[in-house]
């Protein structure tokens, strides 16, 4: 391995055909030329509002989806379809849901076995057996409870589990799609703490897809922002929240409600206008444009690409803050 | 003597509990608070608090196995949990309305805008059909919905989830109620599109004057829009105060563990405390604190006794041993 990056993803397209009449099909483009890199050991967080494309970023990324159009290049080396399931042995997922992720009719033992049985990572039951207990003893589980079926646990458990289903190939990268947005708030924080504690001990990168932005920035090192399908911002996690560019992303931020009453008060709030347009029908260039306040002409012409803005942040606006 | 009374709401002891095939479920065990007109009050706590079983035991809609056991709920003086079907019903809607966590399910598919708008219009004042017609058309523009005399004719299915809350709000409040519940109102919705519905929420309350109580895990929603705020934990009220007695001067165990673990503005990278061990089972309750198992400080008392509330200053109240245990050695003064 010779390249910088972990994981490489470049000018990712994933349309979805929707049929719209009678012969008609129209493309759904979900995610539209999307461009990132991730270091091992890194975290990148993934935000947006729903509808965004940021499940199918990660979806497609391990081939949950065949691809529409470009790449995904994996310690240097093209993901296809003919090395993905040896490459999942080194890329995994953790699902949103805790509550419908996990079979109901298997044991936590046969779920978290489960990879190690496709990819065949064990000599005998006993050595099986083994890296179970000592998967679920680094999740925080209790060894008595291999035997037990998943509906018998609470929510935080349940995503321990699926944690360590996907800790189980002993990955160097996994997609957390929204791993903590089913939990309670103090459960929340146990969820998040595992999940750095993980990093720090087995060196594993995320790519941290998620909703609540506080979160995101308490568990990211850099973070991209995603509007209809695309990037509009990406950069160093605490350089985008304090000095953001993006239109979007600025109002993303005001609206987030911060739970200090103190800041709340001498807050400008910056409420957008309307709702996201349908990722049926995209407007022209650039697709923020219907609800920026500051869009002009050019807006409508032609879509604006990401540019460096300095220290590795990158904004695709025509008319970027400061 | 409904006229000269301060209070809009209060509720007194509360129980409320279900009566399930394993036994009975206490969800709210003894809440007691107070709502004066044109008061924004929030429930904070998390799943299994009670908060939103608090705010339907006061509307009166609990599901068939639910029952008020114990306590009173006064609308303007009066016990509400006294009166007869007929009266709740004249109560919903036109005194106390209620907006619920899920605009996808809340509204009826079969429906159109305009019909659901106007029976709740229709069946609360003697307004004939054109002139509910004419309040739905304002209530709509009220809370910002863009043309609103064809949005009358659409059904929910054709609109997006901001719009559909919107319409909710609408409903809620064509009659002009006293009090608004808003149980989760915006958890289901977009970042922006949540700041646009707290913003409204805001808006039509300085307009209308109605009170509003606000129910949510979120605190950061809480921290927004609430002049005072409760904490329930297991069916009680652990603490109420003031956004910034909460927020500054935490007095329960357990607001200090829930404000440690989320991340704040201001310490984004700083490691979050998370609070140990699992809600507690409403079927098995402790006969101390609720939360005395995953409290940090738990003493022997916690366990053997419930905490009493006691008055820190005027506006803040705590109901934690830890509060009598400082009184005592003069830590603190009531």
């Amino acid at each position: 391995m010779n390249t910088e990056y972990l994981v490489e993803v470049k000018e990712l397209k994933q349309y979805f055909p929707i049929h719209t009449g009678f012969r008609k099909v129209t493309n759904l483009k979900a995610v539209d030329g999307v461009s990132f890199s991730i270091r091992p050991g890194e975290t990148l967080g993934l935000v947006g509002e729903s509808g965004c494309g940021k499940t199918t970023v990660g979806r497609t990324l391990l081939r949950l989806y065949q691809p529409t159009g470009g790449q995904v290049l994996f310690e240097g080396e093209e993901v296809t379809d003919k090395n993905i399931l040896e490459l999942r042995k080194k890329m995994q997922m953790v699902f949103q849901d805790p509550y419908s992720s996990l079979d109901p009719r298997m044991t936590v033992e046969d779920i978290i076995g489960e990879p190690m049985d496709v990819h065949r990572l064990y000599k005998n039951r006993a050595e099986r057996r083994e890296k179970i207990l000592r998967l679920m003893e680094l999740v925080g589980l209790n060894a008595e409870h291999a035997t037990r079926y998943a509906h018998e646990f609470s929510g935080g458990q349940r995503q321990r589990i699926g944690i360590a289903r996907a800790l189980a190939v002993n990955p160097k990268f996994i997609v957390c799609d929204e791993p903590v947005s089913a939990l309670d708030v103090s459960i929340q924080a146990q969820v998040v703490n595992m999940f750095e504690d993980l990093q720090k001990k087995l060196g594993v990168a995320y790519l941290f897809i998620a909703h609540d932005l506080l979160i995101v920035r308490h568990i990211s090192d850099r973070i991209a922002v995603m509007y209809l399908g695309r990037i509009v911002e990406i950069g160093d996690a605490d350089e985008v929240y304090e000095h953001p560019k993006h239109p979007y992303t600025i109002s993303l931020l005001s609206a987030v409600p911060i739970p200090d009453p103190r800041l709340t008060r001498q807050r400008q709030r910056i409420v957008l206008e309307g709702d996201v347009p349908s990722p049926m029908h995209l407007p022209s260039g650039c697709a923020f444009r219907t609800r920026c306040r500051y869009a002009t002409e050019k807006c409508a012409q032609e879509r604006p690409v990401l540019a460096d803005t300095g220290n590795g942040h990158f904004a695709a606006c025509w008319h970027l803050q400061s | 003597m409904s006229e000269n009374c301060e209070y809009m709401l209060e509720v007194k002891n509360l129980h409320t509990s279900f009566f399930t095939d394993s036994g009975e479920v206490k969800a709210v065990n003894g809440v007691s608070f107070d709502l004066k007109p044109g008061e924004i009050m929030g429930i904070v706590g998390e799943s299994g608090s009670g908060k939103s079983v608090t705010a339907y035991s006061v509307m009166q809609i609990l599901a068939d196995t639910g029952r008020i056991v114990e306590g009173s709920v006064f609308y303007k003086g009066e016990d509400i949990t006294r009166w007869d079907k007929r009266r709740m019903q004249k109560f919903r809607g036109k005194c106390c309305s209620i907006i619920f966590q899920d605009p996808m399910t809340s509204l009826n598919p079969v429906f159109t805008i305009g019909n659901q708008l106007m029976e709740a219009i229709r069946l609360h004042t003697d307004k004939n059909r054109s002139q509910a017609k004419a309040r739905a058309i304002e209530m709509l523009e009220l809370v910002g919905v863009n043309e609103p005399a064809r949005r009358l004719k659409q059904y929910p299915y054709e609109m997006s989830g901001g719009m559909r809350q919107r319409v909710m709000i609408a409903m809620a409040l064509a009659c002009e109620p006293d009090i608004l519940i808003a149980d989760e109102p915006t958890t289901a919705l977009d970042v922006t599109i949540q700041a646009q519905i707290l913003e409204l929420m805001q808006e039509l309350q300085k307009k209308m004057g109605m009170a509003i109580i606000m129910v949510t895990h979120d605190l950061g929603v809480i921290a927004d829009m609430c002049d005072k705020i409760i904490v329930m934990y297991g069916g009680s009220i652990c603490e109420r105060g003031t956004a910034d007695d909460i927020f500054y001067d935490p007095r329960h165990e357990y607001t200090k563990g829930l404000l440690r673990s989320i991340p704040s503005a201001t310490n984004s990278k700083e490691r979050l405390v998370p609070i140990s061990g699992s809600p507690i089972n409403l079927l098995n309750m402790p006969k101390g604190c609720a939360f005395c198992s995953r409290c940090d400080h738990a003493m022997k008392i916690c366990i053997e006794e419930k905490p009493q509330e006691l008055t820190l200053t005027p506006t803040h109240q705590a109901s934690c041993w830890m509060n009598v245990k400082k009184l005592q050695e003069g830590q603190v003064r009531p």
